[in-house]
């Protein structure tokens, strides 16, 4: 009895130390070194995958900066955190990126347009944009259906009365939303931004404004207001040139349809990393 | 015998596919289903751990643990060889082949004994196969996971582009799917005697 307990416990301790020798030999002879440079270097990026730095991902982002091949600030959710501690790394002075996030540049809520055609394929803008330009009344404006909200890694954009808004708290300014949304009408803002037109109709007045109550008609009277020539009307179409805008607001005063706005993005407070606000984020 | 070889491998692959009719490597199934790239990975990774391990089990079997009566110890010491065996398999796919790595790599380790992988090894010496025939086997049992994956993964990528009623949605809808293919898969027994009868 106590023979046959000791032969099984014999046979399967002598095959674990067997293999428990081949796999420490193979892993000390056969080991892949691991650049510690690259290990660093990954170490600094967030590791949300988001792809704006025009890599595959954090990994392949590192892997790039190692070798040289990629600049260390180009990482946006990092953001300066990720690009000073690179430097670090790397031993070089890095410039830090500026802070963006994205803005929707539409205000056709379910209150001011209506829909053209009721919509009821796939559930995706993509999709909806194909079938005459989606089931909006306004050609230009947001379908509302969320592929900005679905590629975002950070979950910063919710939809609200059939348009997206994001959340700039959130927003990492990676651009994915930029990217994916068919009617291109999110764009990268400067965190400072002060005034914003929230229209991206370049119709003619009239027929915006058929289509859209919060439209840009192209009147022009904010760009005549503008004391610093920050607003121009080209297309029908209000732009506002962020360098020049210094938030005075009477540009949105002045606005008869109200798509010229003023706002204030909050800013992520000094000291605070932005990869925790991150991992809070995508929790 | 080439005949016999056959009806295992086909009869491994249909009749009694390891996911639709035996209810193993299910977790697999339902994990990494999602894509088809994902899920072709999966399905070749689990082919060649199989093969592997049944290499390497059968002989243990029959020219260790039989020889001293140590039979009853077979679960235990099996998947004691089959999880290093995956490891040392990963180590070396790394070090030697970093292309297969990539493809492969992040399988390997969800599949260390993974309850598909010891069904094989243990059932091939329950259903008493020579050593060919148990290679042949742990082919066919690979093949089958392997298109039990694709075709799972081609449903499913269906369903999430429809329109499903809300308490469907997700996880339901998928083990429904999962059912539907299984019982299409009861349909092929007996099939494979019919078709060298």
């Amino acid at each position: 009895m106590f023979k046959d307990i000791m032969i099984a416990f014999g046979v399967v301790a002598g095959i674990a130390l067997i293999l428990g020798v081949m796999l420490a030999v193979i892993s000390r002879f056969f080991a892949v070194k691991e650049d510690e440079k690259l290990k660093a270097v990954r170490a600094c990026l967030p590791g949300v995958n988001c792809g704006a730095c025009g890599f595959k991902g954090c990994d392949d982002y590192a892997a790039a900066v190692t070798e040289g091949r990629a600049k260390p600030n180009l990482c946006v959710p990092g953001a300066e955190t990720s690009a000073r501690e690179l430097g670090a790394v790397l031993g070089i002075e890095v410039e830090t990126p500026e802070d963006v996030v994205a803005f929707v540049h539409c205000n056709g809520n379910c209150e001011a347009t209506t829909r053209k055609a009721d919509y009821t394929g796939v559930a995706s803008c993509k999709a909806a944009a194909m079938i005459y330009g989606g089931p909006d009344a306004c050609r230009f404006g947001c379908i509302g259906l969320g592929d900005c909200a679905a590629a975002c890694p950070a979950g910063a954009i919710c939809l609200k009365d059939g348009i997206a808004h994001v959340d700039t708290e959130k927003c990492l300014g990676c651009g994915l939303c930029q990217t994916i949304c068919p009617k291109h009408i999110i764009s990268m803002v400067p965190q400072e931004t002060k005034d914003v037109v929230m229209c991206s109709n370049t119709d003619k007045g009239a027929d915006a404004r058929k289509v859209c109550k919060n439209a840009c008609i192209g009147c022009k009277k904010c760009e005549k207001v503008c004391p610093n020539g920050a607003v121009t009307v080209e297309n029908n179409l209000a732009r506002v040139d962020h360098s020049k805008c210094v938030g005075c607001g009477l540009c949105a005063e002045s606005c008869p349809t109200g798509c010229m706005k003023k706002v204030i993005f909050p800013d992520i407070p000094e000291g605070v990393d932005p990869r925790e606000i991150i991992k809070d984020a995508s929790v | 015998m080439f005949k016999t070889l056959m009806i295992i491998l086909l009869s491994s692959v249909l009749v009694n596919n390891y996911v639709l009719s035996r209810f193993l490597g299910i977790c697999p199934f339902l994990g990494v289903s999602k894509k088809l790239d994902q899920a072709t990975g999966m399905g070749i990774a689990v082919t060649a751990v199989m093969l592997l391990a049944t290499a390497v089990t059968w002989p243990i079997q029959y020219f260790l643990l039989d020889t001293i009566g140590l039979g009853y110890m077979q679960t235990i010491v099996f998947i004691l060889v089959i999880a290093s065996l995956v490891q040392m398999l990963e180590l070396l796919l790394k070090r030697f082949s970093p292309a297969l790595h990539k493809g492969l790599g992040v399988y390997l380790p969800l599949i260390t004994t993974n309850c598909a992988v010891l069904g094989v090894a243990i059932n091939n010496i329950t259903d008493g196969y020579n050593f060919l025939e148990s290679i042949v086997s742990s082919l066919g049992v690979g093949l089958g996971f392997l298109l039990a994956m694709v075709l799972f993964s081609g449903l499913r990528s269906r369903i999430d582009e429809t329109n499903i009623p809300k308490p469907f949605k997700g996880l339901a809808s998928t083990l429904i799917a999962a059912s539907f293919i299984s019982l299409a898969f009861m349909g092929f027994a007996g099939i494979v005697d019919k078709l060298f009868g």
